[in-house]
């Protein structure tokens, strides 16, 4: 933020401006972020480097550099799982799950933002509260339940996406919830009255007016929703068998009894991050102004 | 038709509410209602498929989780207390670290902007592919932590085990810092950015150093957003599953054995429900306590400064 003015003298190693930062400020602002950089790239180092490793060099003593470049392990990752098939899974998941907990909280957080009404505090409140619960509590009754389900009406919701998916709205619906109804109270309520006027009911100024306002933060939710259940481990290692089982589960699969094929598990965690990455890099503005009106407020 | 857009309006909020009720109710209310009544029955493997039908155990199941003395009663306790303090050491770390990068990121320099995008990468991998990068680095025999201290530094005698024994509670801790301090990064970055500029150049006019101006302004300004912050972080790293599960399997070393864990363990690998669930509850009861206690001290501090 320092004006041209306020750097030229620094620059110029004259008098320095009184707002200038210190010398050891400096150094030990250069010192601390090379550290901290150094400790947060490491394993992403490890990852991209030993994905291009053949396997006798991340079987052995490590190296910090491949003593010969290949692509082959991410040509192998294919099939010694169903890479394709669990990464499927993880989509068809963790977009449902984002999808069905966007659409009802929208709703939701519409009602909670404009409307007085009998019940209010108890709907918020127990909202935030499930969302400070730990899953293992969800994860024991839902078993039991789908168990229970299955054995008396025959519906297999145990081992099923459909399963799956409802066990994930466990935390991304109350996360959504929260989220959007801070957002949605940052929309002016004049612009919803403006929306009145010109002869909208309340779903109209809801879709043509509100969903718009508040469309960065629609996809903040939704990104953070598809984050957080693409990386989900504790329901997808219960919930899933052998056809359903996602990529958090799946991973796995490159230990065999005898080796891990540790290039491989490097590789697959590097093609099952892209997506996610670069969304979030893509979207990041959005995600950092949702999370701020949502969590500061 | 009066009464009938009457109608229409008081009942439209609860319409809009309607799925998310219903969602509620399913995903949240009727588990919680059935893993209380499964906490006072017996959930062994001889009753799972026919639970509703499995014997009262009234408060047996409590009996045995809270006998200290016993071996399922004392395992838990050590659970906890490692629990408390891996989600204490975390929470702190994870500020220091936020606090500490957001402050130096205040100021725009030359790669300012590449560093956040930087930060918050491990924030943005997914848990299971970043935590089994970490369990290759802590590997004993190729992984990267014991050639840089044994190999190339020579610090250790031998190559210790990091996700066996002692060291498994560093290792966990080291990577749960690693993936959750950019949240606290992102959150106090986004606080710091309402304090108002002439703030501090008022008080660099005064002749306040750089130290003196974190101390009496940025500091105080944080203190509401920390409240809520470090909650967060709190319930985060207590109710953590993920990494513990990736890092080390399905039974964590005895002393980094979390609570979600220990419970997922007594649940699925031991087949007891019944003592899972009673451990589920009494866990859940603590956070409540804690978080109602917490909340109630950080908001008469904020009443007394106003």
């Amino acid at each position: 933020m320092a004006s041209p003015a306020a750097r030229a003298p620094r620059t110029a190693g004259r008098r320095r401006s009184p707002t200038a930062p210190p010398r050891a400020f400096l150094w030990t602002r250069r010192i601390f972020l090379t550290a901290l950089t150094g400790f947060v790239l490491l394993p992403v180092y490890v990852m991209l480097s030993s994905s291009l490793k053949p396997l006798e060099d991340v079987s052995g003593a490590f190296r910090w550099l491949p003593s010969e470049l290949t692509i082959r392990p991410y040509l192998d990752i294919w099939h010694t799982v169903p890479l394709a098939r669990y990464f499927l899974n993880s989509l068809i998941v963790a977009g449902s799950a984002t999808v069905c907990s966007v659409v009802v909280a929208v709703f939701a957080a519409y009602a909670v933002s404009r409307y007085r009404f009998r019940g209010k505090r108890i709907f918020t409140v127990t909202v935030l509260s499930t969302q400070m619960f730990p899953g293992i509590l969800f994860l024991l009754p839902l078993f039991l339940i789908y168990v229970n389900i299955g054995n008396t009406t025959g519906v297999a919701l145990y081992g099923s996406r459909g399963g799956l998916v409802l066990t994930y709205l466990t935390f991304s619906l109350p996360f959504s919830i929260w989220m959007l109804t801070g957002y949605f109270a940052s929309v002016p309520r004049e612009l919803d009255e403006a929306a009145y006027v010109d002869g909208c009911g309340p779903l109209g100024a809801l879709f043509r007016v509100v969903v718009p306002a508040a469309l960065p933060g629609i996809i903040a939710v939704a990104v953070y929703a598809f984050m957080t259940a693409w990386g989900e481990v504790l329901f997808a290692s219960v919930m899933t068998n052998d056809t359903t089982r996602t990529l958090s589960v799946g991973l796995q699969g490159y230990a065999t009894q005898n080796d891990v094929y540790w290039n491989q598990v490097m590789a697959a965690s590097l093609v099952v991050s892209v997506p996610v990455v670069a969304g979030f890099l893509l979207l990041q503005r959005y995600l950092v102004a949702g999370l701020t009106a949502g969590a500061v407020k | 038709m009066r009464g009938f857009t009457r109608l229409r309006r008081v009942g439209l909020p609860y319409l809009l509410l309607l799925p998310a009720l219903l969602l509620e109710l399913l995903v949240h209310l009727v588990p919680m209602v059935i893993g209380i009544v499964m906490s006072f029955k017996e959930l062994t493997q001889l009753h799972i498929a026919h639970w509703g039908a499995a014997p009262w155990k009234a408060l047996g199941n409590y009996r045995v989780t809270v006998d200290f003395d016993a071996p399922v009663g004392a395992t838990l306790l050590h659970s906890f207390v490692v629990t408390c303090a891996f989600s204490l050491l975390t929470v702190g770390l994870c500020w220091l670290l936020g606090t500490a990068a957001a402050i130096f990121l205040q100021e725009n320099f030359r790669g300012r902007g590449l560093l956040r995008a930087v930060f918050l990468t491990p924030y943005a991998l997914p848990v299971y592919a970043a935590v089994i990068t970490w369990a290759f680095l802590f590997q004993r025999d190729n992984g990267l932590v014991n050639h840089v201290l044994h190999d190339q530094l020579q610090l250790t005698g031998d190559r210790p085990f990091w996700l066996l024994g002692d060291n498994s509670f560093l290792a966990l801790l080291v990577v749960s810092v690693w993936k959750t301090w950019p949240f606290a990064f992102l959150v106090v970055m986004a606080a710091l950015q309402s304090i108002p500029k002439d703030l501090y150049e008022a008080a660099a006019l005064d002749g306040a150093g750089i130290v003196r101006q974190i101390r009496r302004i940025t500091l105080p300004s944080l203190r509401p957003i920390n409240q809520v912050l470090l909650l967060v972080l709190f319930l985060w790293s207590f109710n953590d599953f993920n990494t513990p599960y990736v890092l080390f399997g399905k039974a964590a070393p005895e002393a980094a054995d979390l609570l979600s864990i220990h419970i997922y363990q007594s649940s699925f690998v031991t087949w007891n429900f019944g003592t899972g669930s009673a451990m589920s509850v009494l866990l859940l009861l603590f956070l409540l306590v804690v978080t109602a206690g917490y909340l109630l001290a950080t908001s008469r501090g904020r009443k007394s400064d106003g």
